[in-house]
C-alpha cells in the first residue's frame, strides 16, 4: 500500500540538496522501523517517489514524498515515528494512505506556489510593484526558456497562474511544476527585471515553497488541490 | 550558490550532540584538518566525541577545513572559524583538538589556527586562547610541528582526557594561567608539552641531546592504551551526514593492533599488542548503531581483519541479521582462502566484486625482507578457488622503493602478475569466460616510518622512485598476459615531502610556517599540492631534504622521535632491521612472542596467549 508524506524544510537544513533530502528520508525510514517495501533485484531499495525538486537554499511547508508499505499501522503512528527521528528543520506535516490507483507524487505535480522576499538590502527601482502588475496582466509574454534540448520560446504567461504582491513587498506566485513545463520562481523575476533593464543582484531575495498540487480538473479547466487533500 | 556543498558547514546532522553551553564547563573543538567528507568518515573522531559528550561537564563540537571556497569568502569578510554544532567561533573554545591523521595536512593545520584567529605559534597565545592538543598516529613523531601545538596527547584517546579536564578546571578555578596549566599537564602519563623541551644538535645535524628544561618534566612519554577494549567507549549513535561521504556507513572496530609485523607498517608496531573485542560487544553495537542511524550497509575495521579470532561467528551474526533489513556488509581486505570467498558470495555480487592481494613486494627474498609473509602458493591458490567461484577481477598492491629493493624484485611484480593471469585462462574453461581476466597491480612508494624496523633505511630519491615506476611498466609490458594487466602508480613528490615529515625533526616548523604563508594548503589533494614552492621553502631555509630522505641513519643516532616510547623498543626495532638485511623472517604474535616490548602493557595478546 502507497503512503503519502507531506513535510518541510527550513533553517540551515535548506542547504542540503535535492538528493540528499533523499538519502535522509531512506535512512530516517530505517531508524523509524517503518515497514516499507523494497525493490526485487541484487541491490533491493525502498519504494519511494519524492514530489518535486526543491532548490537548494529554499524553504518550504509543502514538499511531499510516497512510500509503498508491507504494513499500515495508522495515520498518527506513523506520523509520530516520522517526527520522532527528524532533525531541527525537517518535520513531517501529514500522512495519508493513498487511495489504489492514485499516481505517485512525482507525476502527480503539476503546479506549486512559493513566497519571494526580497531581502531588506536591496534597493529595487521605485515603481517595480506597478511595473510587476502591469507585466503579468500582458496576455503573453514571450521568454526564450533553456532546457536539456536547448532554448525554446514560451508563453510565460501560460506557466504563471497566479501572481501576486502582498502588502510587505513579498510576491505570491502559483506556478506550472509539472515535468515538463516546470517554472522556477527566480525564472519569473529575472524575466521581469530583465525588462525593467534592471540586474538583481545576487541573493536578492528568499524563496519559500507554499504548497505543492496535483490538478483534478481537466487538462483545459484546472482544478488544482494539495498533494495531500481530502473533499 | 557562493560556495560548493553549504551543507558541510552547517551541523545540525541525525546524532549530532546539541547541549546548553551555559551548563557546561567545557568546550572542546574536535578537529580534522581536512574537507568535511574525509573527517567526517574518521572513526577515532567519533569515538573521541561520543566519550567527552557523555560528560556532563563538557560539550564537545566538530571542525573540518573549510574547503577552498569558502576559505577565501572567510578570510575577505574576516569571518572567524567556527564549530559546526553551535556555529560559534573556535578561538571561544576552551580546547581546540586536531588529530593528525597523515604527514600531508599539516599545512592545514595552520589553515585551521589561522581561521580560528588563534596565534599560529603556540607561545604566542595567551590565556584567552583554546589549549591547541594534537594526536593520532602522527603524533608519534610531532617534532615537525611542534611550535603550532600546546600540547600532544600520545596515544589511545579513550584513558586521560577525563584527568586532562579536571585539571583544566582546577587550574582555571585556582587562577592559574596558560603556562601551569600545561607545566601540570605535562605530568600527566601520555601528555607531551613541546615548549618543556630543549633539542640540540650535533654538527652533523642529528641531535645531540633532549632537554627537560624544568626538573619534573619527564624524559620520555609512554603512549596511552585502551587495556580492555571490550569494556570502554564506543559511540553507539554516531553522528550522520546529510552530504555523502568516504565512509557513508556504520563502522565496527573489531580489534585494535596487529599480530603481523610488517617491518614497513608502522601502524602494526604503534597500535601493539592486538586487543580484540568481544563478540557479543560488537554484535550488540552493530543493531544499536544500525538502528540509531539508518545506514544500509556496515563495515568492519581493523589492520589485518582475518586474524581475529571471533570473526566468522561475527559474520554469521551480521549476514543472518543484515539480510531481512536488507543491509549490505562491506568486506575489509581478507586473507583470500576458501573461508573468505565463501563469505564474499554470502554478502556481495560476485560478479561487481574484486578481489584483493597486497603482496607489497614481487619476489619471495624482498617479501622475507618485509616480513610480509603471504607466499606465491598462497596467492595462486587463493586466486585458483576464486576463479573457480566466478571471479574474474583481481587488485594487486606492491610497495616500490622498499629497502634492500633489485631490479629482480621488480621483475617479480609483473611475473606474479602473470602468473595469476595464467592461472585464470588454465582454471577457467573457454566457454565460462567472459572475457578476460582482469589484473590491476597498483604500487605506492614506499616511505620509511618512525617507530618501524625501517626507521634506519634510507628513502628512495623522485627520480629513482619515477625509474622503478617506468621498470615496472616496462616488465609488465613485457609478459606473456600484458594485455590481462593494467598497472598505476602514484605521483612521486608528494611521496619525498611526506617522507621529509615522517622522519623530521624541530628545524621543520618554520618551513611548513613558510610554506603556509606562501599559499600551501591541502597538500594531500594533488590537484592543490605546489611542490614547487615546497621544494623552494626548504632552500629558504637552508634545510637540505636529503638529510631526512635519503640518508641511511646511523645504528647509534638518536631519533627525533625516541623520546617516546610505544612500548616496542629501539632495539627489538633494530634487531628487525638487521634481520631484514638477512632476508630472515620473524613469526607473528600468534605463533610465539618474539618480545618486542609491548608485554610491559600486560594486556591483549601478550597475555591471553601461552606459549
Amino acid at each position: 500500500m502507497k503512503v503519502r508524506v507531506k513535510f518541510s524544510k527550513y533553517g540551515p537544513v535548506k542547504f542540503i540538496g535535492h538528493l540528499d533530502v533523499m538519502r535522509y528520508f531512506q535512512k530516517a525510514i530505517r531508524r523509524a522501523e517503518i515497514d516499507i517495501a523494497y525493490s526485487e533485484g541484487f541491490s533491493p531499495h525502498q519504494i519511494m517517489s519524492f514530489a518535486s525538486p526543491l532548490s537548494v537554499g529554499h524553504t518550504s511547508e509543502g514538499e511531499y514524498f510516497d512510500m509503498n508499505l508491507n504494513t499500515f499501522t495508522s495515520k498518527a503512528d506513523l506520523l509520530q515515528r516520522l517526527q520522532a527521528v527528524m532533525v531541527e528543520g525537517i518535520d513531517i506535516i501529514d500522512v495519508q494512505l493513498l487511495k489504489e490507483g492514485e499516481g505517485n507524487a512525482m507525476a502527480s505535480v503539476k503546479a506549486a506556489s512559493y513566497l519571494i522576499t526580497f531581502r531588506d538590502e536591496i534597493s529595487l527601482p521605485k515603481d517595480w510593484q506597478d511595473k510587476l502588475n502591469t507585466f503579468y496582466r500582458q496576455p503573453f509574454i514571450s521568454v526564450v526558456k533553456k532546457t536539456k534540448k536547448g532554448e525554446k520560446e514560451i508563453n510565460l504567461k501560460d506557466s504563471i497562474y497566479e501572481l501576486e504582491i502582498r502588502k510587505d513587498s513579498s510576491i505570491y506566485m502559483l506556478l506550472d511544476a509539472s515535468s515538463g513545463g516546470n517554472i522556477k520562481p527566480g525564472f519569473v523575476l529575472d524575466c521581469f527585471f530583465e525588462t525593467l533593464k534592471f540586474k538583481l543582484p545576487e541573493f536578492a531575495f528568499t524563496v519559500h515553497r507554499v504548497e505543492t498540487y496535483k490538478n483534478i480538473g481537466t487538462e483545459e479547466e484546472r482544478k488544482l488541490v494539495p498533494l495531500i487533500w481530502e473533499k | 550558490m557562493q560556495v560548493e556543498k553549504p551543507a558541510r558547514y552547517i551541523g545540525n546532522e541525525v546524532n549530532a550532540v546539541m547541549k546548553e553551553k551555559d551548563m557546561v564547563d567545557i568546550r572542546f573543538a574536535m578537529c580534522f584538518p581536512d574537507v568535511y567528507e574525509i573527517g567526517m568518515s574518521h572513526l577515532g573522531i567519533q569515538i573521541i566525541y561520543d566519550m567527552l559528550n557523555q560528560f556532563e561537564d563538557v560539550w564537545c563540537e566538530r571542525v573540518y577545513s573549510p574547503w577552498v571556497d569558502l576559505d577565501k569568502i572567510m578570510r575577505k569578510e574576516n569571518i572567524p572559524l567556527f564549530a559546526l554544532e553551535s556555529q560559534e567561533p573556535i578561538r571561544d573554545f576552551d580546547f581546540l583538538g586536531i588529530t593528525l591523521q597523515y604527514e600531508m595536512c599539516y599545512t592545514n593545520i595552520l589553515q585551521i589556527l589561522d581561521l580560528s584567529c588563534i596565534p599560529l605559534l603556540a607561545k604566542d597565545r595567551s590565556d584567552t586562547h583554546p589549549i591547541v592538543i594534537g594526536g593520532g598516529p602522527c603524533s608519534y613523531n610531532p617534532e615537525p610541528i611542534c611550535d603550532f601545538f600546546d600540547l600532544f596527547y600520545i596515544g589511545e584517546g579513550e584513558t586521560r582526557y577525563r584527568e586532562l579536564l579536571n585539571l583544566y578546571k582546577e587550574s582555571k578555578a585556582g587562577g592559574a594561567g596558560r603556562k601551569e596549566f600545561l607545566r601540570k599537564a605535562a605530568l600527566i602519563p601520555g601528555i607531551y608539552v613541546p615548549s618543556l623541551y630543549k633539542v640540540t644538535y650535533k654538527a652533523d645535524g642529528t641531535i645531540e641531546k633532549r632537554i627537560p628544561l624544568e626538573p619534573a618534566i619527564p624524559q620520555t612519554i609512554k603512549k596511552e592504551l585502551v587495556k580492555d577494549v571490550t569494556d570502554t567507549y564506543y559511540p553507539d549513535k554516531p553522528v550522520v551526514p546529510f552530504i555523502k561521504v568516504t565512509q557513508d556507513r556504520v563502522v565496527l572496530e573489531i580489534q585494535r593492533g596487529c599480530i603481523r609485523g610488517c617491518r614497513f607498517c608502522q601502524a602494526g608496531q604503534l597500535y601493539r599488542p592486538v586487543r580484540e573485542r568481544s563478540l557479543e560487544m560488537l554484535q550488540d553495537y552493530a543493531l544499536k548503531m544500525l538502528k540509531n542511524t539508518g545506514h544500509e550497509e556496515i563495515s568492519l575495521s581493523s589492520l589485518s581483519s582475518s586474524d581475529y579470532t571471533q570473526l566468522a561467528p561475527l559474520l554469521d551474526f551480521l549476514i543472518e541479521n543484515c539480510r531481512e533489513r536488507k543491509i549490505n556488509i562491506s568486506l575489509p581486505s581478507l586473507r583470500i582462502d576458501a573461508f573468505s570467498l565463501d563469505v564474499m558470495n554470502k554478502v556481495q555480487d560476485v560478479k561487481k566484486s574484486s578481489l584483493t592481494f597486497a603482496p607489497e613486494a614481487g619476489s619471495q627474498r624482498l617479501r622475507n625482507v618485509i616480513n610480509k609473509g603471504l607466499t606465491e602458493e598462497v596467492i595462486l591458490n587463493g586466486a585458483r578457488l576464486a576463479f573457480e567461484g566466478g571471479w574474474s577481477r583481481v587488485k594487486l598492491y606492491f610497495m616500490l622503493g622498499l629497502p634492500l629493493e633489485s631490479e629482480e624484485d621488480i621483475r617479480g611484480i609483473a611475473e606474479l602478475c602473470n602468473k595469476i593471469a595464467a592461472v585464470y585462462y588454465e582454471t577457467v574453461p573457454k566457454e565460462k569466460r567472459t572475457g578476460r581476466v582482469q589484473i590491476v597491480a597498483s604500487t605506492s612508494f614506499f616511505i620509511p616510518k618512525p617507530f618501524t624496523p625501517f626507521q634506519w633505511a634510507p628513502q628512495c630519491t623522485k627520480e629513482e622512485f619515477l625509474e622503478k615506476a617506468y621498470l615496472t611498466r616496462t616488465f609488465i609490458s613485457g609478459q606473456l598476459n600484458q594485455k590481462s594487466i593494467k598497472y598505476n602508480w602514484h605521483e612521486a613528490d608528494a611521496s619525498v615531502l611526506e617522507g621529509i615529515m615522517a622522519r623530521g625533526d624541530r628545524r621543520l616548523n618554520q618551513v611548513i610556517l613558510k610554506a603556509y604563508e606562501k599559499g600551501c594548503m591541502y597538500d594531500a589533494w594533488s590537484e592543490y599540492y605546489k611542490n614547487d614552492i615546497w621544494m623552494q621553502t626548504f632552500e629558504e631555509c637552508g634545510i637540505d631534504i636529503g638529510f631526512y630522505t635519503t640518508r641511511e641513519r646511523y645504528e647509534e643516532e638518536i631519533f627525533p622521535w625516541d623520546f617516546i616510547d610505544c612500548g616496542v623498543t629501539k632495539q627489538f626495532l633494530l634487531k628487525e632491521w638487521h634481520k631484514a638485511k638477512e632476508e630472515q623472517t620473524t613469526p607473528n604474535c600468534q605463533m610465539q612472542c618474539n618480545g618486542c616490548g609491548a608485554a610491559r602493557f600486560n594486556t591483549g595478546i601478550c597475555v591471553n596467549k601461552v606459549f
